[in-house]
């Protein structure tokens, strides 16, 4: 967070001088006034009056321009500041692994990268300011009353004592609730975004009252937090204003002793008691400013905590001038970060450029997570994946993940128009690539749609057919012509007749790339020179289709769609 | 990248419109003061309350210095003079008890305003969600989740600090200024109507904020919108993102969007950096307006030199709470912003509505008509032309056709997703837009095509196919569709967390949780949109023997391209562009010669070990 200060620091330093300058104006336009009677009043000195009046009516616009140049500045730099670090949050959870992504709910991301930012924002803009001319203030203010009669001072002085306390205690208590009430938040958007996605699954059954359980539960934890935080700062608040109060009785008794004891004089009596009542405001007003800063204090925390996740996935430097997409698994291993065991154990692959291998296996296998590791989605957790030889980890990922292209299972499109979800991985496709790459996954719905390519598709494609969202996903992977295509069971939502055209087009793709098949029907695995079998979480035959279906009973029992149901049980 | 490049990437919807007329503006503005009436009305009781606590706090708070000066004009001088220390005891105690009096009721009111703006911010976010479920999928097919969520969050929030916002202080500046203004009339009239001439400005000055401010921070709400979709989109779809090297271009997009968004905000800043200035502006050129012409009639001896003094302090009191209400100003404005797009999810009715006299089925049979039903998502693009079809109860239907010629979207129809835009859908003989939702919803369970887990455990996930199921029932549902075995065999078991949308499972294995959903739900009409896509082979056979013993007596529409299906179905109907090409039990389609025997022998084809590969 200091980092993002830093250049902040001298301009936000800056705002103060106007700032200061505006007050100390403040305090002397009256003076003016006083003048003013004091002066040509009292003296009928009438030709007196006109330029003290002029300078009155100067400082006043010069007053309301400090006030302006300091706002002005200050939006600039506070809202600078602001877009930055969420830029710099974005662009950080871009980078951030998949594993990072599983494990953490958007709801709280996006709170970190909204509500939390803004506090900081308020805090800035507003708060930090005003804790700076307040402290100076009550500085000054006591400074004064010591210099005025030192007892007494002291004795204010002393009553900040448990200001200082009971602040402390208070902003640990606070602390807590802030950061749980920041937590909560977070916790229903993601309650609210998911209600939004699985909108279809939830009217489907009818559990609309149930979802609206889970987001009341969550509603009200909220409320009742955010009612501890109010009782705890009222309070505080209270407290603050009591303390000034009653130092302001005891002044007035010790006071009084004092001057009929003729230690002081009346008359610094009335200046003491007229210059503490200027303390009062700044000493509530302090209770609303920790409290502000606190919030931006624990909002900095939760932003700082993804910030300071180092990237466990990051690239490495070399290029590979020519690939050929030789592809090669080499005793890997795979384990989930929290798991007991690995999904994938000792698995051996070789895939030759313009070779394509089907993987097949039971659902839950372990073949989506294979593939992952290719594009270092996931990185292995022993053994190595290699590609012309380079280790997959020494490649920078610009360079790997040109190289692969994957359709996922899930075709993961976004709302935006079909064209930009095409060139999703190629910026730059030219219209006759984009067209070549729509005829290969028979896309060519896309041209009728109400605005063509350009047409904006609803999240997620939802103004889609199952099989259109996967086509336009197998376009898109097409599209970037990789060296190695990966195709992760992509053709499970279309009807027979379009999957023979699909597999038909995707032949001649797959000649000159490297490609690796998930399948589950034999007629997708057909598009494969190889089958390799997984069995356990490892490669435990290879070879083609047909040798397999005859010699292993285990690939056959997955494949074959006539084996009597009895023998599977 | 050009800057039209970053601008064009949403693509072009039906929905998009933008700049609103001055009559639309209106319109909203009434339409969120309306919702604020209704947000604020159950709290009159303790509005009114809260005015008159904040009443007595002020009048307890101003009188501490007047008692402090008492105590040293009246309670020192007898002191002094040895008469003892009885009134300056008393005073001390009198500004002890005004101290406990302030105490007392600040915390009253702190806690009190505080729980009315929190049960204000629940009852909103309860009716807002609510609300948004309410709504149907036509609506939540443009709306997009991020936007959802902004109103939820970001809106919200705004509305939330102006709740919070020092309403006290907006009260104390209002009662300081209209009493300070009786008594500079009081002190000197003349004077005193100088001092207040440039109120009228002011209006004017503060007319001309809220015109501006209120097209600025309608502009902040929308694109904070914009940043929110953008950013739960690419977190949600972060895996390809990733794999397709999305990053650089997803940045400059974002950068953009939090641009626009900055932007907004620095002009509804520098709004404010005008207005708050301009406000003290007009009380400093008052002030030195009131110096020059109460020093000339001071000066002609029309005022005394002590109402000029007094004048002095009273007109900086006066123009000081100004500050205080252009700042609740502004933020009451920017909540208004918030308040009318709240208000206007709040006002969009659901297309497909609850009847008035909701029908019940006691019990539903399952028999479903559609009458002369035609269906367009868009107008002028048909995708169901017109279809009459009866599917008896008990029957199972298999619903075969090319990817896009409809049949998810006749599913949904007989979900009630959306309504025909002509014809009915009947069920049992009841249309279905008399049905009440809990009857139909009862029913009628569609396993959609995309399942969606949500966060929580596989249990609470099979679970939402009937919330009261025991752990006894989950599991056999789970058993009956085979996922009892992979679920097991997770380090929890029924316990373990799905994680994100369901990320922790295969996909298969999602499919298998959402199968066990509907399995559990146990409806007269069971439709499956492709619910065993994902599934291996084994799995897939397994699923339909359970399906074989469960759809005996249910009505099911079994969508699937993998023609092992059919198998267990008594009917089949083949779809071509939103119509019925083929209809009749399998075995007779099979034999014949139309569309499903070429499907049915491609398929076949395409299953058995020496395929015809075309080369
Ligand atoms: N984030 C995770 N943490 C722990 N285990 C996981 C995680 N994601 C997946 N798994 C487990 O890893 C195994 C392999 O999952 P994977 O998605 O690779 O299966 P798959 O072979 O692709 O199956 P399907 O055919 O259903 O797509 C599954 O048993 C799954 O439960
Ligand atoms: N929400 C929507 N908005 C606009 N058009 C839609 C929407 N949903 C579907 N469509 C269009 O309606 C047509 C029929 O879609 P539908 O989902 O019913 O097809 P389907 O037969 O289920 O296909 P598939 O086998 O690929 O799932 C398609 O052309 C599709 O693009
Ligand atoms: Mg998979
Ligand atoms: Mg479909």
């Amino acid at each position: 967070m200091k980092s993002y200060l830093r250049p902040y620091a001298t301009r936000l330093v800056l705002i103060w001088l106007p700032a200061l300058a505006g007050v100390g104006i403040g305090i002397v336009i009256p003076l003016v006034g006083r003048e003013i009677i004091d002066g040509p009043v009292a003296r009928g000195d009438a030709g007196a009056l006109l330029p003290l009046s002029l300078l009155a009516l100067a400082l006043g616009v010069i007053e309301a321009l400090l006030v302006l140049l300091r706002r002005w500045m200050l939006s600039e730099a506070v809202l600078g500041l602001e877009t930055r670090i969420r830029d710099d949050l974005y662009e950080h959870l871009q980078r951030l692994p998949m594993s990072f992504h599983g494990a953490w709910q958007s709801g709280q991301l996006l709170s970190r990268a909204t509500t939390d930012l803004s506090a900081i924002r308020r805090f800035l803009g507003f708060g930090a300011l005003f804790l700076v001319l307040i402290s100076v203030q009550i500085v000054t203010v006591t400074g004064l009353l010591l210099n005025m009669y030192w007892p007494l001072g002291l004795l204010v002085a002393v009553s900040a004592l448990p200001v200082v306390v009971i602040s402390l205690r208070f902003e640990r208590r606070y602390i807590d609730v802030s950061r749980q009430v920041q937590d909560q938040q977070g916790d229903l958007a993601t309650v609210v975004e998911e209600s939004a996605i699985g909108i279809r699954t939830i009217k489907a059954f009818g559990r609309g009252r149930h979802v609206f359980g889970v987001f009341d539960e969550g509603a009200r934890k909220v409320h009742r937090t955010s009612m501890e935080k109010v009782r705890l700062s009222a309070g505080f608040f209270t407290f603050l204003e009591v303390v000034p109060n009653v130092t302001l009785a005891v002044v007035l008794l010790l006071g009084a002793l004092a001057v009929g004891s003729g230690l002081l004089t009346l008359g610094t009596l009335v200046a003491f008691t007229t210059l503490m009542l200027q303390l009062v405001w700044p000493i509530s007003a302090l209770g609303f400013i920790l409290v502000m800063g606190q919030e931006a204090m624990t909002a900095a925390d939760r932003v700082m905590e993804v910030l300071d996740t180092e990237p466990e996935i990051v690239g490495g430097s070399g290029v590979v001038e020519r690939p050929r997409g030789h592809l090669r698994f080499e005793g890997v291993e795979f384990r989930f970060p929290d798991a007991a065991e690995p999904v994938l154990r000792d698995v051996w692959l070789e895939v030759r450029p313009g070779e394509t291998v089907a993987v097949v296996g039971a659902t839950g296998s372990g073949k989506t997570t294979l593939t992952s590791l290719v594009p270092r989605l996931h990185d292995v957790t022993a053994g190595r994946i290699t590609i012309d030889g380079h280790d997959v980890r020494e490649l920078s990922l610009p360079t790997l993940r040109s190289m692969v292209a994957t359709a996922f299972e899930e075709p993961t499109l976004f709302s935006m128009s079909v064209r930009e979800n095409l060139t999703l991985g190629r910026h730059d496709a030219t219209e006759e690539e984009m067209r070549a790459a729509i005829e290969v996954a028979q896309a060519g719905f896309v041209h009728d749609l109400p605005w063509g390519l350009e047409t904006r598709i609803g999240e997620q494609g939802m103004s889609l057919s199952g099989g259109q969202r996967q086509r336009l996903a197998l376009a898109r992977a097409v599209l970037t012509r990789p060296r190695i295509l990966v195709l992760d069971d992509t053709l499970s939502a279309l009807d027979v007749e379009t999957e023979a055209l699909v597999e038909e087009a995707l032949r001649h793709v797959l000649r000159d790339a490297t490609g690796i098949v998930v399948a589950h029907r034999a007629s997708t695995v057909l598009l494969a020179d190889r089958v390799a079998l997984l069995l356990d979480g490892t490669i435990t035959h290879v070879g083609p289709h047909h040798e397999l279906m005859a010699s292993v009973p285990e690939y056959r029992a997955l494949l074959s769609a006539d084996l009597d149901e009895e023998a599977l049980r | 990248m050009s800057g039209t490049d970053t601008r064009n990437w949403r693509g072009v919807a039906a929905e998009d419109q933008e700049e609103l007329s001055e009559q639309v503006s209106f319109l909203l503005r009434s339409r969120s003061r309306r919702l604020l009436g209704e947000l604020l009305r159950p709290y009159r009781r303790e509005i009114v309350l809260l005015v008159a606590v904040i009443v007595v706090c002020n009048a307890a708070s101003l009188a501490i210095p007047f008692l402090i000066k008492v105590g040293i004009d009246e309670g020192i001088p007898p002191m002094a003079s040895g008469r003892g220390p009885a009134t300056l005891v008393s005073v001390v105690a009198a500004v002890l008890a005004a101290a406990a009096v302030q105490a007392a009721t600040r915390q009253v009111f702190l806690r009190m305003a505080g729980r009315v703006g929190q049960d204000i911010l629940l009852e909103l976010r309860r009716r807002v969600f609510a609300h948004f479920q309410r709504l149907s999928l036509s609506f939540h097919d443009d709306y997009t989740s991020g936007r959802v969520v902004s109103r939820l969050t970001s809106d919200i929030e705004a509305i939330s600090e102006m709740l919070q916002s020092g309403f006290d202080g907006l009260v104390t500046a209002v009662l300081t200024l209209t009493g300070t203004a009786v008594l500079l009339l009081v002190l000197d009239v003349k004077l005193g109507l100088v001092a207040l001439l440039p109120l009228p400005v002011l209006l004017l000055f503060t007319r001309w904020f809220r015109r501006q401010s209120s097209i600025t921070y309608r502009r902040t709400r929308e694109t904070v919108a914009l940043v929110i979709v953008h950013f739960v989109e690419s977190m949600t779809g972060v895996r390809a993102v990733q794999a397709f090297r999305r990053e650089p271009r997803n940045q400059e997009i974002f950068s953009r969007l939090n641009a626009d968004y900055r932007d907004a905000n620095v002009h509804a800043m520098r709004l404010i950096a005008i207005f708050m200035p301009g406000v003290k502006l007009i009380g400093n050129v008052t002030i030195a307006a009131v110096l020059l012409y109460g020093g000339w009639l001071a000066l002609g001896g029309d005022v005394t030199v002590g109402v000029l003094a007094a004048f002095l302090l009273y007109l900086r009191q006066f123009y000081e709470p100004m500050q205080e209400i252009s700042q609740f100003y502004n933020t009451f404005q920017s909540a208004g912003a918030a308040l009318e797009k709240l208000s206007g999810v709040l006002e969009e009715r659901p297309a497909v509505a609850e009847p008035h006299k909701p029908v019940t089925l006691e019990p539903p049979r399952g028999q479903i008509r559609f009458e002369a039903v035609e269906f367009s998502y868009l107008d002028g693009t048909p995708v169901l032309p017109e279809m009459d079809l009866t599917i008896p109860a008990g029957q199972s239907v298999a619903l075969v056709g090319t990817t896009g010629a409809g049949k998810t979207t006749l599913a949904k129809l007989v979900a009630r997703f959306y309504d025909p835009v002509a014809g009915r859908v009947l069920l049992d003989g009841v249309d279905l837009r008399d049905l009440g939702e809990e009857s139909l919803r009862a029913a009628v369970v569609l396993v959609t095509q995309e399942n969606f887990l949500f966060t929580g455990s596989v249990a609470d996930n099979i679970r939402l196919g009937r919330p009261d199921a025991t752990m006894a029932e989950v599991v056999e549902a789970a058993r009956a569709v085979g996922a009892h075995d992979f679920v097991t065999a997770l380090p929890e078991g029924y316990e373990t967390q799905v994680g994100k949308h369901g990320g922790r499972l295969s996909a298969g294995q999602r499919q298998l949780v959402a199968f066990a959903r509907a399995f559990l739900a146990d409806p007269a009409v069971l439709i499956l949109d492709e619910a065993t896509s994902s599934l291996d082979v084994p799995g897939e056979r397994l699923v339909q023997r359970a399906m074989r013993t469960v759809l005996a007596d249910r009505t099911a529409l079994i969508i699937a391209h993998r023609l092992s299906t059919v198998e267990i179905a008594n009917r089949v109907l083949v779809m071509d562009a939103g119509r019925i090409v083929e209809d009749g039990p399998p075995d007779r389609l099979i034999e014949g010669a139309g569309r499903f025997a070429g499907l049915h022998r491609a398929w076949l084809d395409s299953i058995s070990d020496m395929p015809n590969v075309p080369d």
